[in-house]
Formats: structure tokens, sequence, C-alpha cells
């Protein structure tokens, strides 16, 4: 029997492994040649491949290659077309720089792009080579590059630390598994001491005061090892893949799940290499956990900020970013951890105190304490090294600024203190002034914050010595004892600033992520009632940009691209610039714009509504000042998008669903229509066909009382046959809006006159009795209308009531709560209408089956009436009689002015 | 009426139609020629003399509107058009145009026949100044301007007494509510058709109509109304 939910392991192949293999059907291979250090022939090897696949007949071309003034180079490039690079000018220095549209433009089968982790010059489309290569391949373009192994984002620490330079070009390690195909290209290291000596090898200014160092052999070999285990790596990497892709069983445990916590340490960068080197050695997936306890909100931006990079960081490593709320770290991971099946937890060594372990107690040792089966990693860092710039999207920090009000406020709170102290001393001579001034310390602490309250802490001092402490009115101090007193008032003072203010920070950024979380849950409970794009379209650009305080606007694909949808305040036209970086964010799923890696010249920045299904539109945002996110207001927008492509999301669903229902409906009253068409056109026909050919034939041999019978009901069937068509033209001119409708006052008796007239040979075998009120006035309605809804109605009454029955039609006045109402009734002596037909009945093709189960109508009748009845601003309602049994309809129609009054006065008067 | 059988066109494209009216309009002594088109119609008209037209509004070459402004420029021979239902403006630009009558396909025989002798009745009798009209024990006399039912008189004012004229005076013809204003009112009350209205519903009261039961004046919805005492004393 198997198991349905174990994992795809038994002969079927695992689907992310499937769609990554999908993925890169259409997207162009990538060839990767890596060196271990400049020189040992990277791009010349390049050259040499590209050159036989030229001879194999592929279209390759240059995008960029550095000869460096290499002769054997230069002459190996000469048989390539290159496409020209662009010139660029910033800041008044000309640069040029690989042309990225050129070669979109140009097509070619292959590309060979040098120098994979060079960055470009400001005012490109990426700030990096790399995402050009993403973009190219995206395009379905072939690609080699080259690169060096202390490029590699993960191996930069190791291999600084190796060489003593650090290099600040990296590339993310995913890279390398964006790679069909890695090559290294690899030299001895004295091999590339020797080409160094004979000056073969081009290595830029900056490095040359290290080079003595760098080229030393014990680093080349230290650093080509690196660059073959690398290689090695990815190569397992892709074994792996193309196992589990084409389900192969395999001996990888997929047992091992490895966790790291990260911090607002700087260094938690260092442990997410760490984890994710020890994770691909394990095969084993990773997660870099973020435990937002009470402490999260009395970091600083800057903090904040670190912590968003490191996870992002962590998920550029190929690792999964979780943050989750807590209290008590240890525990938190260690519960975290157990849940979810981890097996290593990585954490960093503190760089606390012992002093302060003994008494905070240390996390790293309640981890292991805790742990069990889990294995414990902890990692020794180094001292800092400079902090990182941010990476898709730059943000800037809103520094928390203080009102100058705030330290006027302070100073008046300590001259306030003053005269408080001055009257106590008079009155009461109370030993300790001091704590009068702690008090204003507090309180400006509590009102202003840490500065305003240091700064009145010293103004404190400096006061309480001068006015209270002898001799007075001096700063200096006569007794030693007071001088204690003062540095311990100070102390004091300090401290409950610091308390204080950290406290008072802390209330008020919680209150502002309890105001921020509000406001998104009332934008998701407004967003879910909300059933029109157009209006979520509206909702979301208002929200962001009044949570942003920014101007934004809204973009959906439409038959000819991008289109704005919505935009507060109302926008209708974008730059060139910011529709290309809408265009491109659309296109690549990714920010772009203003302040983002790509295309960062334009106004606005963009970023894609993201759903499952991928992105669904693009925002745009611009704000004046300050032109960048805070890390805080990013991580709202990011929230609010999520919100938002959720709520676009169940819109499009719901509009499938009503899409597929109105199709259900027209398919159920198409079906019906050509039922009914059939049955209510050949039973009259085959009558007529009948009762005529009968005649043709036979007519001889009948008496002249079966000839008049056959030929009175060919005619009572062509007349229902006539009728039947009547009323579907009239149903298509409903249904087409082909109906005009001429209102004027008409006098409803003669409209029903009209009608009963032309219904005269149906009721044959009824009784009509019309009964207006001697009040009933004019009314308004089209009469041809009217008369044909008093004719459906009666004969439907006819239809559906027993011979001998009388129709009643009545008319009179009805003072409703919304004004007088002319009500015509038509009210029969039938068997009444089943209360849950009573509005089904005005459906179309609704049909109740007549008594002798013959007579069934053709079920437009009443729909049409309805119709007509609404189309003149009436109403009309199915009921039944009290008195006894029997149907009532209802039509209610609005009263014509009363010109009837006036004109039989004035004629009373003549005649 | 004369002694030879009168002589009726028939102008309409459809075949079955053409077919239909000659089979069953000779045996009631009618004379009929056909005409598919416009063209062929007016052709025969301008050659030979008819005592009535029956003419279909929607011909292929020329719409009936245009036959009938043709044949008016030079003929008053009584013109009776056939349409569709729902095509009451149609009817009324023919009945404007001088068409005389209408009848609405699919129509009933005997129908047919009663609007053609009325139609024939007015030519003979040149506006029929028929005096004395009488229907049931209704009497309207138009030489002493009395109407009275039995021996009783109804009081008439004078707007619903021309009302009554005009109708009796083409008794059985329709009349269009913008003919009736024209005559009763003048030009400038032409489009008030619910004063006409409220007339008509006071002049049946006062003249006994039963609602959907025995009427004197007849609706035509949304064309005009007609006096059908004439058609009485026919059919």
């Amino acid at each position: 029997m198997p198991n349905l939910e174990a994992e795809p392991r038994d002969g079927r192949p695992s689907p992310e492994a499937f769609l990554a293999e999908a993925a890169r059907e259409t997207r162009g291979r990538f060839k990767l040649f890596i060196g271990a250090a400049p020189g040992v022939g990277k791009t010349y090897e390049m050259l040499r491949v590209g050159k036989a696949k030229l001879a194999e007949g592929t279209d390759a071309v240059i995008g960029v290659v550095e000869t460096h003034g290499r002769a054997e180079t230069a002459a190996m490039v000469e048989a390539f077309e290159v496409v020209p690079r662009r010139k660029l000018i910033y800041k008044g220095r000309e640069t040029d720089e690989m042309d990225l549209d050129a070669i979109l433009k140009r097509h070619p089968d292959l590309v060979l792009v040098d120098e994979l982790a060079h960055t470009n010059a400001e005012g490109s489309r990426h700030p990096k080579r790399y995402l050009d290569v993403q973009e190219l391949l995206a395009a379905g373009i072939d690609v080699y590059s080259t690169m060096n192994v202390q490029h590699l984002e993960s191996l930069n620490d190791v291999v600084a630390k190796i060489t003593r330079i650090r290099v600040r070009e990296t590339v993310p390690d995913n890279i390398l598994e964006l790679a069909d195909e890695i090559e290294v290209v690899d030299l001895t290291p004295e091999a590339l001491v020797e080409r160094l000596e004979e000056g073969k090898v081009y290595v830029r200014d900056q490095a040359q005061r290290a080079l003595k160092h760098y080229f030393s052999i014990g680093n080349l070999t230290a650093l080509r090892e690196l660059a073959l285990r690398a290689t090695a790596q990815r190569v397992d990497n892709q074994m792996l893949q193309y196992m589990q892709s084409h389900a192969i069983e395999g001996p990888w445990g997929a047992s091992d799940r490895v966790l790291t916590c990260v911090s607002e340490d700087p260094r938690s960068v260092e442990l997410l290499r760490y984890t994710r080197r020890m994770a691909d050695r394990l095969k084993a997936k990773w997660t870099a956990l973020y435990i937002e306890g009470p402490r999260h909100s009395v970091l600083s931006e800057t903090q904040r900020d670190t912590i968003a990079e490191t996870l992002r960081m962590a998920e550029r490593l190929g690792g999964e970013a979780i943050t989750i709320p807590g209290e008590r770290l240890a525990d938190d991971v260690m519960t975290y951890a157990k849940a979810n099946n981890f097996t290593h937890i990585v954490v960093g060594k503190s760089q606390r105190s012992p002093w302060f372990e003994m008494i905070h107690g240390s996390v790293v040792r309640d981890l292991v304490r805790r742990s069990e089966t889990i294995s414990v990693h902890v990692i020794a860092g180094e001292p800092l090294r400079e902090p990182r710039r941010g990476e898709a999207l730059q943000t800037q920090s809103v520094p928390l600024a203080v009102h100058p009000g705030a330290y006027l406020a302070s100073v008046l709170m300590v001259a306030a203190a003053v005269g408080v102290s001055y009257l106590i001393d008079r009155l009461v001579a109370l030993q300790n002034l001091s704590l009068v001034f702690l008090t204003a310390v507090l309180f400006s602490a509590l009102r202003y914050g840490l500065w305003p309250s240091i700064m009145a802490s010293l103004l404190s001092v400096a006061a309480y010595n001068f006015f209270f402490i002898p001799p007075l009115y001096t700063f200096t101090i006569a007794d030693p004892s007071n001088v204690f007193a003062l540095v311990f008032f100070l102390i004091a003072a300090l401290v409950v600033s610091n308390l204080t203010a950290q406290k008072q920070r802390q209330t008020q950024s919680m209150a502002a992520r309890a105001k921020t979380t509000a406001e998104l849950y009332a934008f998701s409970r407004k967003i879910a009632g909300t059933g029109s794009l157009e209006n979520l379209m509206w909702l979301i650009t208002y929200q962001i940009a009044a949570m942003l305080s920014c101007d934004a606007v809204v973009l959906l694909p439409g038959p000819d691209g991008l289109q704005i949808r919505a935009g507060y305040p109302p926008e209708d036209t974008l730059d060139a610039a910011d529709m290309a970086a809408a265009e491109w964010s659309w296109a690549h799923n990714h920010v772009a714009g203003h302040g983002s890696d790509t295309l960062p010249g334009g106004k606005r920045l963009f970023l894609p509504i993201q759903t499952d299904r991928g992105a669904v539109g693009v925002v745009g945002i611009i704000r004046e000042k300050p032109a960048l996110l805070s890390p805080d207001e990013r991580r709202l927008l990011d929230a609010l998008l999520d919100q938002a492509a959720v709520a676009m999301e169940r819109v499009r669903l719901a509009e499938d669903v009503d899409q597929v229902r109105l199709q259900a409906e027209t398919e159920r009253l198409r079906n019906a229509l050509l039922t009914s068409v059939s049955h209510d056109l050949r039973t009259p026909l085959a009558t007529i066909i009948g009762a005529l050919s009968s005649l043709n034939s036979y007519g001889e041999s009948y008496d002249p009382a079966t000839r008049a019978d056959l030929i009175a009901s060919a005619q009572d069937e062509a007349e229902r046959l006539n009728r039947f068509v009547g009323n579907l033209l009239d149903m298509t001119r409903l249904e087409s809006g082909g109906l005009t409708v001429n209102l004027e006052p008409i006098d409803a008796g003669d409209a029903i006159g009209v009608a009963v007239s032309r219904a005269r040979p149906l009721l044959l075998h009824h009784r009509t009795d019309i009964d207006l009120a001697p009040d009933m006035p004019m009314v308004m309605a089209d009469f041809v209308l009217l008369e044909q809804v008093i004719f459906n109605l009666v004969d439907n009454a006819a239809k559906y009531t027993p011979k001998g029955t009388a129709i009643r039609i009545a008319g009179h006045v009805e003072d409703a709560a919304d004004g007088p109402w002319a009500v015509i009734e038509v009210i029969d002596e039938g068997a009444g209408i089943p209360l849950q037909s009573l509005e089904a009945i005005f459906n179309k093709f609704t049909r109740l089956q007549a008594e002798d189960r013959t007579r069934a109508g053709t079920g437009l009748g009443l729909p049409i009436c309805r119709g007509f009845i609404t189309a003149m601003g009436g109403t009309i309602a199915a009921g039944n009689r009290q008195d006894r049994s029997g149907a009532i309809f209802t039509i209610r129609l609005a009263k014509a002015e009363p010109v009837s009054d006036s004109v039989s006065k004035v004629e009373a008067h003549v005649g | 009426m004369s002694a030879n059988p009168p002589k009726i066109l028939v102008v309409d494209d459809e075949p079955q139609i053409r077919r239909l009216l000659k089979t069953s309009l000779m045996p009631q002594k009618f004379e009929i020629a056909e005409a598919g088109t416009a063209g062929v119609a007016l052709k025969r008209i301008d050659a030979e003399e008819f005592d009535l037209i029956i003419l279909d509004l929607g011909l292929p070459d020329r719409s009936g509107i245009e036959v009938i402004e043709e044949v008016r420029k030079t003929s008053s021979v009584p013109i009776i058009v056939l349409s569709v239902r729902s095509d009451e403006g149609g009817k009324v630009k023919a009945l404007e145009l001088g068409a005389d009558d209408y009848i609405t396909k699919p129509f009933g025989m005997a129908e047919l026949v009663t609007r053609i002798r009325v139609a024939l009745r007015h030519r003979y009798q040149a506006q029929g100044t028929q005096p004395v009209l009488k229907a049931g024990d209704l009497t309207i006399d138009l030489v002493n301007r009395r109407v009275t039912r039995g021996t009783q008189e109804i009081k008439l004012s004078p707007t619903e007494y021309d009302i009554l004229r005009l109708l009796t005076e083409h008794a059985g013809k329709i009349l269009t509510h913008d003919f009736l204003l024209r005559n009763v009112w003048g030009d400038d009350k032409v489009d008030d058709v619910q004063y006409l209205r409220v007339y008509v519903r006071a002049l049946r009261q006062k003249l006994g109509d039963k609602i959907g039961e025995s009427e004197i004046i007849r609706t035509e919805m949304g064309i005009g109304y007609r006096l059908t005492a004439g058609d009485a004393s026919e059919g």
C-alpha cells in the first residue's frame, strides 16, 4: 500500500527539482570559467572555447572582454564580432560599459562576458554585471563568463583571511547554481608565479601593494583548493539535482536541517556564510531565524536595517529566512528547532563579558543545556567588519528628530525646580533638595527623551550647586561631602534619564506598531469587502499614499502592455524613465526604479505585486522628502503589497467564478430556449399541418361539422403560434436593450379594453369583469407595452384556471408610503400559485404545470410582463387571494398628473 | 356600388401572401391584380385604374411609404397598408401620407374584407356625409347635432361633440391622433395626445361604452381611434 503522504522519493521526481529543470529549458545556458586567482588564464580559456563554438557555427559574440593589452588574448578576440560598448558620462568622467540593450537586440546564440563580478558605472541599468548576465540568460541567450573564486560571497571572508585583501566586488553564491556548467581554469601556483614574473598577469593598482603577499605560493595553493572545492561541491549539487529530477534513488540524507540564529549583530552575516557552507556539506536545507523579542522595539534604525539585511542575505545564500515573535531567546529557538525537526543549530559566540553572562544568563549555555539530540555549533566571530550597503533596495534611516523646543522646555523644568527648591528651602528647610531636581529630570526624560533629559541632568547639577550648595551663587563647593552628593546625584539623574527615556521610546514604538497593525488590519478588512478590481486598486493606492505619505500608482497589464489603473493622487501618465522601470519590474518580478538596483534613474520606485501565480501588477511610489524609504516603511510597504496581492487574487478568482456562473446560466437559458422553441413551435405546427393535410386529402369525406372543427383547431393553433413568436420577439427586444419606452399619460381602462378585446378568442370559456374605480387616474405608461402586459396576464389566467371561472381586472389608486400609485390587478379563481414559486414564475422558462397538464405556457409571458413594467418604472408582483383560491397579479404604475380634472372643469363651464 | 367587381391591386413581395389574398378575395367578388415590387406597382397604377390598393410596407426595391407618396401625387385611390406588429411609427407615417387604413400581419380574412368594404364605401360616398348614424340604440344625428340613446339625449361638451362628429363622418375609418387634434383643437395642440385621451375617455363613458366589450369608439394602439358603428352595419 503506497503512502500518499510520503515524500516523493518512491520513484517520482521531486516537483521542485522538476520546476528548476524546466525553467532552465527556456533560459540561456550559463557557463562559468572559474579561477583561483587573477592571471590563471580564464579569459583566454573562455575565448578558446567560444572560438570552438564559433567554428561549429554558433552565433557567438563578445559582450565585453578585457585584453589588458595581452597580445594572445587580443588575437583571440579578433575572431569574434564585438558588440560595441556603451559610453556613459557620469560626473564628467567618461566610462564605457557592456551595452546590455544592444546585446539583447542583437540576440546572438552566445555572448562572452568577462569579469562577472564587475561593478557597473552609475547610470547603468543594473549596478552589477552578474545582474546583466541574469537578464541575458532570462532572454534565452547563452552566456560564458569568468570569475575568480574570491568574488564568491560565501568565500569572501575566508579569502580575505588567507590573502588579507578584502575584495569588495562579490557575487552571490546562487550564481554558481545558475551555472549549467563550471570549468575550473587551473594553473599550478608555481606556474602562476612564473607568469606573474614574466609580466603576463594584470593586477589592478590597488592590489599592487599587497601583490607580493597575495601571490605567495602558500596563498595560491589555498585559493586553488578553495576554487576546486567550491566547484566540486557545485558539481555534487548538480548531480544531486539530476538524480532528484530523474527520480534516482540516492544516498542523500534529507534528514539534516540546519538552523542559525541571527541578531542585529553585523557578524550575523558571517554566521550565515558558515551555516551555508555547513549545510552544503551536509546537503541539508537551512534556515536563518530571528526572534523578535521585547528588545526589538528599542533597536536603532540601523540595527533593524541590519536584521532585515541579514535575513535577505540568508535568502540570497539559498536559505530560508524566518522571523517569529518571542520572549526568551533560548526557549523560543529550541521550541522552533524541535517543532521543525532541525538537527543542527549554529549560533555566534557571545561577545559579552563573563560578568554580564553571570547576571543575565547566556543564551548559548541555555541552548546547549536544552539541546538534547540537536547539535549546537558555537562559532567564534571576528571583530566587526565594516557594514555593507543595502542589497536590492536602498533604504534610508530616519534619525529621531528632537525638537529644539524640548531642550528649552527641559531648561524651564530645571528653572522651575530651582523655584520650587527655593520655596521649600525657605519654608521647611528640607535637607535633600536634589530630589526636586531629580523630579525635573524624570519629567524631561518622560516627555522629551534621552538627550534633553541628559542636558537637564547636567543643568540640574550646575543649578543645584549654584543656588543651594554653599557658598551660594558660586560654582565652588566648600564642603567635600557635597561633592560626593553632587556626583551621586549626577549618576542617579543619568540613570533615571536613560531608563525612563528607554521605557518611553519602547512605549512609543509599541504604540506606533500598534497603530500600524491596526491600520493594516483595517486595510485588510476594507479590501476584503471590495468586490471590484477598480475599487480595490483605488483602495490600495490610497492606503499606500496615506501610510507612507507618498504618491502611489498601480499599473496592471492591459492589452497594450502595462497601464495605470489607479493613482492617488490621480495620475494618468508616467514619463519614459518611470515607464521603463515599471515595465522592467513587471517583466522581471523585481523592484526597479528610484533607489533600487535597476534603472535607478527614474523618479519612482516600482514594486511588483506578487501572488503565488507570479506578479499581477506593479505599484509605483514617489515621495518628495525623504525620497528613500526607511526600513520600517519598506517592511510596511511589503506588508501592504502582500495584502493587496491576496485581495487582487481573490477578486480575480471571484471574477473567474462569476464568469463560469454566467456561462452556465447562459448555457441553461440557451438550452431552455431551444427546448421551448422546438416544443412550442412544433406543437402548433403539427396541429396546423395535420388539420390542413387532412382537409386537403380527405375533405370530401368529412361532414361539415368535422371540417369546421379541423379548420377551427388549425386557426387556434396558428394564433397560438403567432402569440409565441410575439413573445419571443418581445423577449429579444427586452434583452437586446432594443426596447423603446414611450411614457405618456394614458387611460388604463383603454389599454385594458384593447387587451381584453384582443384576448377575446382565448376567453371563450371564462367570464371577464372589468372593475375600474371611478377615481382611477390616468397612468404614466407606454400604451403598447401596458396592453401587452395585460394581455399576457389575461392569457395566463385563462390558461391556468378552470373553465367557467371569472377573471377580474380591477383598477384603483393606492396611497403607499412612497406616494400614490395607480394599481391594476388581474385576479383569477384558479388554484393559486405555490408560495415558493411567487418570484420564480417571473424567471424565463419557468412554467407551472397547468391542472390538466397540457396547457403549460411558454415561460416567457410573465418575464416579459416584469421586463415591460420595470421599463415603465413600475412594479409587478404575484400573490394569492385571501378570500378564496386564486392568484392576484398586481401592477403598480406612476399616476399621471391629473390633467383630466382641469380639462373637465373647463368643459363643464362651456357645456 | 358599380356593376363591375372592384379592382384591387395587391402589392407584396411574398408570393404566398399574394396567392392567399387572390384565392381568398376572388370569391368575395373582387378582381385581383398583383405586383411584387414597388416599381411594377407604380407602373400598373399609372397604366390602369384601380379601386383599391393593398400595400405591403416592406418592399425590396423602395419602401411602401414612398409608393404612397408617389400614388397620392395623382390619385386618391384608397390604400390599405399591410404592416407588422410593433411598427406603430410606420403605420402612423403611412396614414399621415394618405393611406386610408392599415391591417397588421398576421390578419384574419374577415377583418380584411371589412376594411376593404369600408374603404370602398368612403370612396363612393365621397367624404361620407351620412347625416344620421345608428348603432344599437345609439343615434348620432349630425344635422341636428343630437346624440341620443333610445329617447334620452346625451349631453356632450362642444369638444366631445367635435370628436364624435369627426369619427362619425369617417365611420369605420381610422383617424390618427394627429388628425383629430388638428381638426378639433387646431395646429398648436398637435402634441397633446393626453388631452385627446381624456376626452375620449369621457366621451366613452357618456356613450355607455363597456371596456373590453361593446365599443363604439375603438382604440388603435399608438395610432388613433375609429368608430366601429359603420362596420357593424355591414359586417
